[in-house]
């Protein structure tokens, strides 16, 4: 880092030119695995763009009905549990699952957050315990999403190719953007899991420990994905 | 400066590989990823090649070829303009120059990431293979090559009747989803590299043009082919498991399919959002590097340097928003058709001032016919006539006429196919000598650079022609002594003979630059330091060809831009970047 780097009060233009007229870096104290990442990132969103932009055209295009959100998705609470009866028939709440699963990615990127903090306090254990836990939420995620996954294929019937409620387009698009999200968040508890043990064997000890912001871009990427695929999946 | 920051890569030591094959072949050196980048392009834009002729013995003599039936030249069609456009010419501006020239053009020591930078080689070679082993697979199986043009258009492209429709689409939307993974590992090293990895002194503005092309042209790709990857996967699913994305209900050869509900004009955005700014990711670093040729070899100072940097940036950003100017005939709403015109128009503003630019730096200059000049030289003329056509088919009221005529074949032929060509050929000769320590042979290269550059006109000129009498691309059979022989002016059938003449010609004259490649590696005449006079940074290493690491214990220091020629008071007529100024200065 130098002196120069972000004096706060200059107007864009000043910072604009003052990046453009310097060497070596434009990004001053970025590493170049950040800028990589956030480069990266860019690339990314174009990526889930593109599925959220042509599943709304087809959904806004689509002749068959679409099948009402607040009930595929919704979560029958059991009226009984091991013999003990507790209402007079199971209720089904909308978007009680999702909720879950919502607060459950949400508070990983809260651990994580919390991770990178440690990093830069340099305390490795802090670090390692608490991208585990992260990495913990995100396989939780993914195991409520199986299930969720299944429900809709065995109850309802729902096949990529195939929806007895209406459009098969909602089965295809549910299951390619909420598959290709699924596989970014297993890919990132992968990732949080080989970069924690690295930084438990002190392979970073020598850094700034900038991997864990790193990680921890990645992993809040596909968290804010995800309220995209809740807003437009379940709420519209 | 104002900095004085320690380029990172001073404080880390290299990784130097020991064994053979960690040095030639699963080499992490930017320079080796680059030739084998190039080399595999070039490779399978021979295949490309000799599909073109393929086509045109078919076009001018029907029949002469046997079992080159309707099937066979449909998918002639899609695999040639696909490999050309992605696997020759994307591959080749940024997988070979962009590995070569931005490490060196910066003063770094390599990219920023070797590892990821030799996998983003190794993935692409996954991906040509991929393309090709279809070739193979036809002699043994049924499996043919797709023929649903290189547009890869639904409904047609996996509907039966379409050659490939089975299999062949699937080998070529794997093979492009993993080309695109294999572009963005090599991509995101250029960006982080040119952002974050320069040497001291080298300010974003110092950067030689060629630098400028291929970060643009870079970011375009990292933003357009995530359009194109999510296509591909969509179609896959809708050939393999029998979604319907892009299919509407259809009826195929009498049966109902089981598609129903899709929306084929999706697929045209998706795939022009990517298609549109793919021109560009091609043309933008053939700008970049062309501007350099012209200011080396013309001993001036390119005219206007950061006019020709907005430039660059204002392409790109316009490339984004004009993709809908390939559909004006696709039935979408011509309010549309006025908005994309306009867009279209007005790239034309930049590009011109790139234009006026470069003959604004020819304007009086000391100009020497070198054969990396002659191939610039021929770029800028050749992108003028491919620039102005496209503005005849930017508005839609021209457009619809000329729509999937031999007009638009002609179009873009001259804009992105013979014009990164040249401005390839122009860049092999120019930096050949730096990267093998020999030149090149002149007598060879001149004669391939006349065969090629006449030869183009030759083949591409006719064309124009048969678009307004209105013979329409992508036929089996346009000529006399086909099916239709009355359907063409005769006129139409001589071009087409003529043509495929000039095409023969002009195929086999680039077998001279092979020779001239392969024999002057051996042979060829030794090359010093800087042959050319030139100032950027790759001419300024310690070794020539440069060893691995590029520079000594300390990276070179950068005190001006690239373009220093005929400064007074110097005893060179160039001055090179890492130069100090005088104090007096």
């Amino acid at each position: 880092m130098t002196e120069t780097t972000a004096p706060g009060n200059e107007s864009i233009f000043t910072a604009t030119a003052r990046d453009w007229s310097s060497d070596v870096t434009t990004f001053k104290g970025v590493p170049w695995g950040k800028a990589m990442m956030w480069i990266f990132l860019v690339s990314d969103t174009f990526i889930f763009t593109c599925f959220l932009v042509s599943y709304m055209t087809v959904r806004m295009t689509v002749t068959d009905p679409w099948p009402n959100p607040s009930e595929v998705f919704a979560l029958a609470i059991p009226n009984e549990l091991f013999g003990l009866q507790f209402f007079e028939s199971s209720i089904p709440v909308p978007l009680l699952l999702i909720a879950i699963m919502t607060f459950v990615l949400i508070s990983s990127s809260g651990t994580m957050a919390m991770a990178v903090n440690m990093g830069y306090q340099r305390n490795k254990k802090g670090v390692v315990l608490l991208m585990v836990a992260t990495a913990l939420l995100g396989m939780t995620f993914v195991g409520m999403q199986i299930f969720e996954w299944s429900k809709l294929i065995i109850d309802e019937e729902v096949a990529a190719w195939q929806n007895p409620m209406g459009a098969a387009q909602f089965g295809s698009f549910f299951f390619m953007v909420t598959g290709f999200h699924g596989l970014h968040v297993s890919a990132g508890v992968a990732y949080l899991l080989i970069v924690a043990w690295r930084v438990g064997r002190g392979h970073y000890d020598h850094t700034n420990f900038e991997i864990v912001e790193i990680t921890g871009l990645y992993w809040h990427f596909v968290d804010l994905v995800w309220v995209f695929i809740f807003a437009l999946f379940y709420l519209w | 400066m104002a900095t004085a920051e320690i380029p990172y890569q001073e404080t880390v030591p290299l990784h130097h590989p020991k064994t053979w094959l960690g040095k030639y072949v699963f080499s992490q050196d930017h320079k080796v990823i680059a030739v084998q980048y190039g080399i595999t392009a070039m490779a399978v834009g021979l295949v490309a090649l000799v599909l073109s002729w393929l086509m045109r013995i078919q076009l001018a003599f029907p029949g002469l070829l046997e079992g080159f039936g309707p099937d066979e030249y449909l998918s002639a069609i899609t695999m040639h303009g696909m490999i050309m456009v992605i696997y020759l010419l994307t591959a080749f501006l940024l997988g070979a120059f962009g590995n070569f020239c931005v490490p060196l053009m910066c003063g770094a020591r390599d990219m920023v990431f070797p590892f990821v930078n030799m996998l983003s080689y190794w993935v692409y070679l996954i991906s040509v293979i991929l393309l090709l082993v279809v070739y193979p697979l036809m002699l043994f199986t049924d499996v043919a090559p797709t023929g649903a043009g290189w547009t890869l258009y639904p409904p047609q492209t996996i509907t039966a009747g379409t050659p490939g429709a089975d299999w062949g689409i699937v080998l070529m939307l794997a093979s492009l989803a993993i080309f695109i993974v294999a572009f963005t590992m090599g991509g995101l090293n250029y960006i982080t590299t040119i952002l974050q990895a320069r040497t001291r002194g080298m300010t974003l503005m110092r950067m030689p043009l060629t630098v400028w092309g291929i970060f643009i042209a870079t970011f375009l790709g990292l933003i357009a082919f995530p359009a194109l990857f999510v296509s591909a996967v969509m179609m896959l699913l809708d050939r393999l498991i029998g979604t319907s994305f892009f299919m509407p209900a259809i009826v195929s050869l009498g049966q109902k399919l089981e598609y129903s509900g899709g929306q084929p004009l999706l697929f045209q955005h998706l795939f022009w959002f990517f298609g549109h700014p793919e021109v560009y990711i091609v043309a933008l670093p053939a700008f970049g590097v062309v501007s350099d040729l012209i200011s080396v070899h013309a001993r001036k100072n390119i005219f206007g340097y950061r006019m020709m940097v907005w430039a660059i940036v204002a392409i790109g950003i316009l490339s984004l928003i004009v993709w809908a100017h390939h559909m004006y005939v696709a039935g979408m709403h011509p309010y549309f058709g006025f908005f994309f015109a306009t867009t279209t128009l007005i790239i034309a503003v930049p590009t011109a001032i790139k234009v006026y630019n470069w003959t604004l730096t020819l304007w009086r200059a000391n100009i020497k016919l070198t054969v990396p000049m002659l191939f610039a030289l021929s770029f800028v003329l050749t992108f003028i006539m491919g620039g102005i056509t496209g503005l005849f088919l930017g508005n839609v009221i021209i457009d619809i006429p000329l729509s999937d005529t031999y007009f638009v074949v002609a179009h873009f032929h001259m804009v992105m196919g013979v014009s990164p060509i040249l401005a390839i050929f122009g860049g092999i000769y120019h930096w050949y000598p730096k990267l093998t320590g020999r030149m090149l042979n002149d007598t060879v290269g001149k004669i391939h650079f006349y065969f090629t550059f006449i030869g183009t006109y030759v083949i591409y000129f006719p064309m124009h022609y048969l678009g307004f009498v209105g013979v329409p691309r992508r036929y089996y059979e346009t000529a006399l002594g086909g099916t239709f022989p009355d359907f063409y002016p005769p006129s139409a059938h001589y071009l087409n003979i003529f043509i495929t003449i000039a095409a023969l010609v002009v195929g086999i004259a680039q077998l001279l630059f092979i020779y001239n490649l392969v024999h002057s590696y051996f042979k060829g005449e030794k090359a010093s330091d800087n042959p050319w006079g030139a100032n950027s940074l790759e001419w300024r290493t310690p070794q020539t060809p440069p060893s691995h690491g590029n520079w000594d214990e300390r990276l070179p220091t950068v005190h001006r831009w690239a373009y220093d020629f005929g400064v007074p008071g110097h005893d060179t007529d160039h001055v090179p970047q890492d130069v100090p100024r005088k104090e007096s200065a």
